[in-house]
């Protein structure tokens, strides 16, 4: 028997039970690309059939990082740049839980991109989602990893001297398995997306262009988008690394001079997750280690029985 | 003083020095000994003076020694620069010239002639004729290539160690039966006998003998570090995640080795951030977690151990010191990173901080870390160093013979949860400002756990987790983490054995107090001192975190003065006692040593009479013994 009866339940699950019963006031502006973050990822779990108590949100600092505020399940509000450790070993100490991860660009490319780096490495069944507005916003409009170069804010003056990051390459020389870009003002293709990448037994990022309407005015609203699956100008295999690379270059690249690719651009079904990997060699158990501490007969191992090489 | 034996076996690192001592000290054990070993090593894989010493005698044995009375010198094989101007310097006589001058007054010295040429060593003819020394020259390195490779020539050695001191050679022939097999062994237990019955054969010009005693029961032979590891077990401790760090790295791997076995996970990560962060999550997520590091890495959890403060999430960290600042002296051991550890991270610190004294405390103290880590859901440290962390010492089997305690502290069932106050925004109220008893602990659910869900942020936040700088739900929440640290206080204090340890007559004129590592050495001071005539007093303390006010205060008012014993050059134990009793300020002095060698027993001594039979000590006289003792 489970300790953990939301786990698992399979129910019809209603988008609005991810609604908390008294909505906290948003502290997102108007016209704030967060809010379809929040929505579509109510919608995709609402598909999915997954139930509030079932899930652990863990996010970031940052405007992206009061989304687990706003989201109605277990949420873990980190620090900055520090929600994919702790997601990653919620996974691994109970494999049940449905496990998403979430901040902004800062956060997920900037302060935590070791961790960025090192949990699409390993391959976590989990999903990863970064909110990508190309500025700090809570701190009031700074330069962000993913700001274009040139870009001035005032701890850029003179402009920014440095390339933007690619995170779409990044996660997909990392070693994530499912790598998707996704757009606010195309909440449809979000939905599909991140239902997707929950589905997705392996590490999933989906960069999220979120526009900020205060803090980076020059009308980033990533419109007009073209999805790369719906349009024929675009032709790649999604499964094969080699297209996908050229496709996120091409993609990232494009996004400075105003283009705005989205889609799926890469997706390695064969890949092992690091659970499962984990567990071929013998270093984790078949059972969740959570469940472990509600059995009351199973017997615990003790020191006791292993001092014979100390005699 | 009973006959003790004091044996150093110096070589190069790479030598097998280590290994071969922690058999020879085995055998010691399991002849009836008592035993404890002190170890000092370099920071490089290949070539580098190192050496182990194995105290060993038929009372227990709580210190390294004063000295000791037989070097086994094997040279350094991997010394890569002959020349004696070279940076080094001679690296290959090392193992001999670098360890006389501790060397007692008529003690026995084993070389390798094959490797040193005493040429090579300052003054060895006069020195050695100044303090009696008994010299055997051996080729041990062309006996055992002879007879196998040139690698069992530590097993040379020690058959030449046993032969001279009269030893029954079947103690070590059994551990090399446990340990090794085929022509490895054969070739082994040859070398062996050939060296035993050689060395019988000459005149022995010295007294020193093995000494002999029996044990009523069974003995296990343990370091710090695998006490910790073992207490950590027996907590139900499942996860760990770490990234490599000297000397911490002893804990991390013998969890590593035992946690597959055992149903357990063990994590290799990025970086400490990573680690404790992990850590984190995973007891978050309702497993009973751990990670460490050295000062460095500990450095880099400030973030996360901050955060297990602010959520309430229950964690144990190790933190195994070295000599810092930066990247200081990996491998000596040092016991500065105190205030690091105590203060860290931002905010008003709410952990629990205890540092052992010796392997049976170390094994305690980690099992009292994870239970109050979950009782009280904060974190606690264990505070401990390279001093601790590699010593081995010989404890009874049956004190591990103990029941495990997997729980996991203030949590609901499903069932509970129910039946438990909820927002009305649906969440459960996870941070209650009243829960019903006066702890200051709310019980947490776990995620997946059915209506259960509550947001854990390292915002100040209200009793269902959400966001809020309200200042009255600040003062109650603030006030709330504060009061579980009291109520540790209060358990720890109503306990019926101390963390702290108490060594001479109840009404000295004169104490000595020191924390951690240092309690051995202080206590074999303290009964020198009683005999010379002294009128004084030991205390070793554990509890960093809540602080021992109560028993504190009760030995410095029992003392006229007292002398505080520590690792580290700005006496940060004392500044802590001075923090929590100011008014007692006036009787403390200092005694400090931070030349990468842990006190010996000798050092505390003369601290003691140069302090307190000084001319009038100033109340803050600091006394560092001279370097290179």
């Amino acid at each position: 028997m489970s300790a953990f009866n939301a786990i698992g339940e399979n129910r019809e699950v209603e988008r609005e039970e991810f609604t908390p019963g008294i909505e906290p006031q948003a502290t997102w502006c108007p016209g704030c690309g967060d809010f379809a973050v929040l929505k579509s990822l109510k919608g995709a779990m609402s598909d999915l059939g997954k139930s509030p108590d079932e899930i652990l949100l863990a996010t970031g600092i940052g405007c992206s990082g009061k989304l687990s505020s706003y989201f109605e399940s277990y949420g873990f509000h980190t620090i900055h740049g520090r929600s994919l450790p702790i997601a990653r070993a919620a996974k691994l100490a109970n494999p049940d839980l449905e496990v998403v991860a979430a901040g902004g660009d800062g956060d997920g490319y900037g302060i935590g991109g070791n961790h960025f780096m090192h949990t699409a490495r390993e391959n976590h069944d989990m999903t990863y989602i970064v909110f990508n507005n190309e500025i700090f916003g809570l701190t009031k409009g700074q330069t962000s990893p993913t700001s274009p170069k040139g870009h001035k804010s005032k701890t850029q003056p003179h402009g920014s001297a440095k390339d933007p990051i690619r995170p779409l390459s990044l996660a997909l020389t990392s070693g994530a398995s499912y790598v998707a870009r996704t757009a606010a003002v195309n909440p449809n293709q979000a939905q599909e997306i991140l239902t997707e990448a929950i589905e997705h037994d392996g590490f999933a990022h989906v960069d999220f262009l979120t526009q900020c309407p205060t803090w980076n005015k020059d009308a980033k609203q990533y419109v007009p988008y073209v999805d790369v699956q719906q349009n024929d100008d675009y032709d790649f295999d999604i499964s094969d690394r080699k297209e996908a690379a050229e496709m996120m270059y091409e993609t990232e690249s494009a996004l400075y001079e105003g283009k705005v690719l989205t889609g799926r651009f890469y997706h390695d079904e064969n890949r092992h997750s690091y659970g499962s990997e984990k567990r071929s060699v013998g270093e984790m158990p078949e059972e969740p280690l959570a469940e472990r501490y509600h059995d009351a007969d199973y017997e615990w191992e003790r020191s006791y029985d292993l001092l014979d090489a100390h005699k | 003083m009973t006959q003790e034996l004091v044996w150093r076996i110096a070589g190069g690192s790479g030598d097998g020095i280590d290994s071969t001592s922690q058999n020879f000290a085995k055998a010691l054990m399991r002849s009836g000994l008592d035993v404890f070993t002190h170890r000092h090593y370099p920071s490089r894989i290949r070539g580098g003076h190192t050496y182990v010493e194995i105290r060993a005698g038929p009372e227990p044995v709580r210190s390294r020694g004063d000295g000791y009375n037989f070097l086994l010198a094997l040279g350094d094989s991997f010394a890569r620069n002959p020349q004696e101007d070279a940076y080094y310097g001679n690296e290959e006589v090392k193992p001999l010239a670098e360890n006389l001058d501790e060397l007692r007054e008529g003690g026995v010295i084993v070389y390798d002639e094959g490797l040193v040429d005493i040429d090579d060593v300052p003054d060895f003819e006069q020195r050695v004729e100044e303090n009696g020394w008994h010299v055997y020259p051996m080729d041990l390195r062309a006996i055992a290539r002879e007879h196998g490779r040139e690698v069992m020539r530590n097993t040379a050695g020690v058959g030449a160690t046993a032969a001279l001191l009269e030893y029954d050679m079947e103690h070590i022939q059994g551990l090399m039966e446990d340990r090794m097999s085929g022509d490895v062994l054969e070739a082994n237990l040859d070398i062996l006998q050939m060296v035993y019955d050689e060395v019988e054969e000459m005149e022995f010009s010295h007294d020193l003998r093995m000494p002999t005693g029996s044990h009523d029961e069974e003995q296990v032979l343990l370091s710090g570090s695998n006490a910790i590891a073992y207490g950590a077990i027996d907590e139900g401790c499942r996860f760990i995640a770490g990234y490599p760090m000297t000397p911490w790295t002893e804990v991390f791997t013998l969890m590593t080795q035992h946690l597959p076995e055992i149903g357990g996970i063990s994590e290799q990560v990025e970086d400490e951030i990573a680690a404790a962060a992990l850590a984190l999550g995973a007891s978050h997520a309702g497993v009973k977690a751990m990670s460490g590091s050295s000062g460095g890495g500990f450095a880099l959890m400030s973030e996360p151990l901050g955060l297990a403060e602010m959520t309430e999430t229950p964690v144990v960290l190790v933190e195994a010191m070295r000599a810092g600042p930066s990247t200081g002296m990996p491998t000596k051991p040092e016991q500065a990173d105190l205030e690091h550890v105590l203060y860290t991270s931002q905010g008003d610190s709410c952990r629990v901080v205890f540092a052992p004294g010796n392997v049976a405390e170390a094994y305690d103290q980690t099992r009292a870390a994870f239970r109050i880590a979950y009782d009280y859901q904060l974190p606690a440290i264990v505070l401990y160093d390279q001093k601790l962390s590699g010593e081995l010492r010989n404890v009874d089997e049956s004190f591990f013979d103990r029941e495990p305690n997997p729980d996991l502290g203030a949590t609901l069932t499903e069932e509970e949860i129910a039946e438990a106050a909820h927002h009305a925004s649906g969440k459960f109220q996870r941070f209650q400002h009243d829960p019903d008893n006066d702890k200051g602990v709310s019980p947490r659910s776990i995620p997946g756990q059915k209506d259960g869900r509550f947001l854990a942020t390292g915002n100040e936040h209200t009793p269902e987790g959400h966001i809020s700088e309200d200042p009255n739900n600040r003062v109650a929440q603030l006030s709330r983490r504060r009061r579980k640290l009291e109520s540790i206080r209060e358990e720890l204090d109503a306990e019926e054995s101390s963390h702290q340890t108490y060594h001479g007559p109840d009404d000295a004129d004169y104490g000595i107090v020191t924390f951690g590592s240092q309690q051995g050495t202080v206590l074999e001071a303290l009964d020198r001192l009683t005999d010379a005539g002294h009128d004084v007093r030991a205390m070793g303390v554990s509890d960093m975190m809540p602080f021992p006010d109560a028993e504190m205060t009760e030995f410095l008012e029992s003392v006229e003065q007292a002398m505080v014993v520590e690792m580290n050059g700005s006496a940060q134990f004392r500044g802590l006692i001075q923090k929590e009793l100011g008014r007692f300020g006036p009787k403390l002095n200092s005694l400090l040593k931070y030349n990468g060698d842990p006190f010996e027993p000798h050092e505390v001594v003369e601290g003691f009479e140069a302090i307190i039979e000084g001319d009038e000590p100033a109340p803050t006289t600091e006394f560092v013994p001279a370097a290179g003792d």
